[in-house]
């Protein structure tokens, strides 16, 4: 097993009831949601923000990961005092349907024997979609008694989520910030997830599937996955800019040993993912990822998606991001304007690429921040 | 004008004096889109003292961070290429100050603010200003004034007029003129309100309230 160490329920988490059935038409009859929340939740319980995560984030958001000791992924932005202030807003995040930090996905067992000892799902897991995954948390927030979020913020594939939650649930969201994000997957982001897929089945210790019966994990695939799609998270500025050219030690034209740093620096990213990551969980949400098309699910039109909307909309890129490009945003700030909605967009000028959302950067967190007061006045909080 | 409690809002008392004009246009409580609206600071000023649903477009990315930053609902974007999306009628007021001059196709720009919003309300630099015409006859060079001062091969202002020019398109379009009014560079109302021959000579910017007749 390449997660270790933390048994599922050692994440904070709910049963929910009722299951959830699915787009592929399945219904999963056991739904687990495992999140983490910060901040408190005001008496009108009007002050929830949902935050959603990225392809292989997690609902560690600010806070110690149980498996990696790092610190939470978006420290830098929620927190006390932070653009997402912790002694203002109650913040929850959720790990995604399909995830492997504790919500139902393929490591769970399965729930559709009568067995009292089921095997896992594993790639027998169906089918979710990106609205699956919000079906997910909203009902998590309806077990919590949430009415509405104050607002719904995520960035790439926590984007797409934004989008999906403003567009599935209009009334439930007050204020939504997608963030690098685009409302369908081009053919080239098929095309590196594909990549990734690929690797994955490639490994010998893929087993068809079946590499827990054999007490296997097609690491070096999984691994290999993580590294195109992180090349795809940076730009070539950065990439320059931390490596250039540099060679590790002295030994010069070694045939395939770990010559140029930025080599050893994709081969660290690959293996210390596979210690937090499960293979059959990035297949399932890379393929959420790819299925996702928010104007498809609206007769082919995205500003249906949005119509009537009474949402507050804070659209942001960043302009070296080639993975979700600006002009991918634009698109949904346009969308947005035909149905009249309330939108601000913006594009941060950032070298850092994709990975931007999730660095230091001063221009988004400012409006962020912004943005966030701008609405939370319009919403009548309590300052 | 009532002046807002919140003392770190940056409208209150150094609102550009054109600006608080155009404010003084618009009916309170209403939709209003200010193309090219900077950092906000007129669709604050109307949210705060009018009650006015308002929003903005902005080409300069720097002055949409600040206002995204301060809380204001502004979009990157530019009069060209951004206003087809909008449906019919979304806005009671479409606001374009000091940019029509600067605009790649000023008439289908007036088209477009009529289509998605009920009247129009734009403001340009008058071509027709008297030290303008002086300059020019005079020197026989392209004219250098406080309101036109960039040389000609630097200005971003390529579709330059005059306050009877205006007239002239808004007849020819069909467009109700329904206020007008000439400033000087400070944004006060000059006196030529009813005169436009004067105020063509006069006046250093022209203020007018459109709609469809």
């Amino acid at each position: 097993m390449n997660l270790p160490d933390v048994p599922e329920s050692a994440h904070q988490h709910v049963d929910l009831p009722g299951g959830l059935t699915l787009d592929c038409g399945v219904t999963l009859r056991r739904l687990v949601v495992a999140y983490r929340t910060y901040g408190a939740l005001n008496a009108e319980r009007s002050n929830a923000i949902l935050i959603c995560h990225a392809l292989t984030g997690d609902q560690y958001v600010a806070d110690k990961h149980p498996v990696t000791g790092r610190d939470g992924w978006w420290e830098m932005v929620v927190g006390p005092g932070k653009p997402i202030d912790t002694n203002r807003f109650f913040v929850i995040c959720t790990n995604v349907l399909g995830g492997c930090m504790g919500s139902t996905g393929p490591r769970s067992p399965r729930d559709d024997t009568d067995s009292a000892d089921p095997p896992r799902w594993g790639v027998d897991f169906p089918t979710v979609t990106i609205r699956d995954m919000v079906r997910a948390q909203k009902k998590l927030m309806d077990h919590m008694g949430i009415a509405r979020l104050f607002a719904v913020i995520g960035g790439s594939m926590g984007g797409m989520q934004v989008l999906e939650w403003a567009s599935t649930y209009p009334q439930a969201v007050f204020a939504a910030v997608p963030i690098a994000c685009a409302a369908h997957h081009s053919a080239q982001n098929i095309a590196f997830n594909e990549v990734g897929r690929q690797a994955i089945f490639a490994d010998p210790h893929w087993h068809g599937g079946r590499y827990w019966e054999h007490g296997e994990v097609p690491e070096r695939g999984l691994a290999v996955a993580r590294m195109v799609a992180h090349i795809t998270y940076l730009s070539e500025q950065a990439l320059t800019r931390k490596f250039g050219r540099r060679v590790r030690g002295a030994q010069a034209l070694a045939p395939f040993g770990d010559m140029f740093e930025v080599e050893s620096y994709l081969r660290h990213q690959g293996s210390s993912f596979v210690r937090r990551f499960d293979a059959a969980s990035y297949l399932t949400i890379t393929r959420a990822t790819d299925y996702f098309d928010l104007a498809e699910e609206h007769g082919g039109t995205l500003a249906a998606a949005f119509a009537r909307t009474r949402t507050r909309f804070c659209v942001i890129s960043f302009s070296s991001d080639w993975l979700y490009p600006t002009s991918e945003s634009r698109t949904i700030a346009r969308a947005l304007n035909a149905a009249a909605a309330n939108v601000s967009f913006v594009e941060i000028a950032s070298d850092k690429g994709h990975d931007a959302f999730l660095l230091d950067e001063p221009d988004f967190h400012r409006a962020l921040a912004g943005f966030l007061r701008g609405c939370a006045e319009h919403a009548g909080l309590p300052p | 004008m009532t002046v807002p409690l919140d003392p770190v809002r940056f409208v209150a008392k150094n609102m550009r004096l054109d600006l608080t004009l155009i404010a003084a246009m618009i009916e309170p409580g209403t939709r209003v889109l200010d193309i090219g609206c900077g950092d906000g600071e007129l669709i604050d000023h109307l949210f705060r003292t009018r009650g006015c649903d308002a929003r903005g477009i902005e080409i300069d990315m720097a002055e949409v961070t600040r206002a995204v930053a301060h809380g204001l609902p502004v979009m990157h974007g530019d009069a060209d290429n951004d206003l087809s999306q909008y449906p019919d009628g979304a806005f009671d007021y479409v606001v374009l100050s000091r940019t029509l001059q600067a605009v790649e196709r000023p008439r289908e720009v007036l088209r477009q603010m009529l289509r998605i919003g009920e009247r129009a309300i734009v403001s340009f630099p008058n071509f027709g200003h008297w030290l303008v015409r002086w300059q020019l006859l005079r020197s026989g060079r392209m004219p250098m004034t406080s309101v036109w001062d960039r040389p000609w091969h630097e200005t971003p202002n390529i579709h330059p007029c005059t306050i009877r020019d205006f007239f002239a398109l808004c007849e020819s379009e069909g467009y109700a003129v329904e206020k007008w009014l000439a400033v000087d560079e400070a944004g006060r109302r000059a006196p030529w309100r009813r005169f436009s021959g004067l105020a063509n000579v006069f006046g250093e910017q022209g203020l007018f309230q459109l709609r469809k007749a």
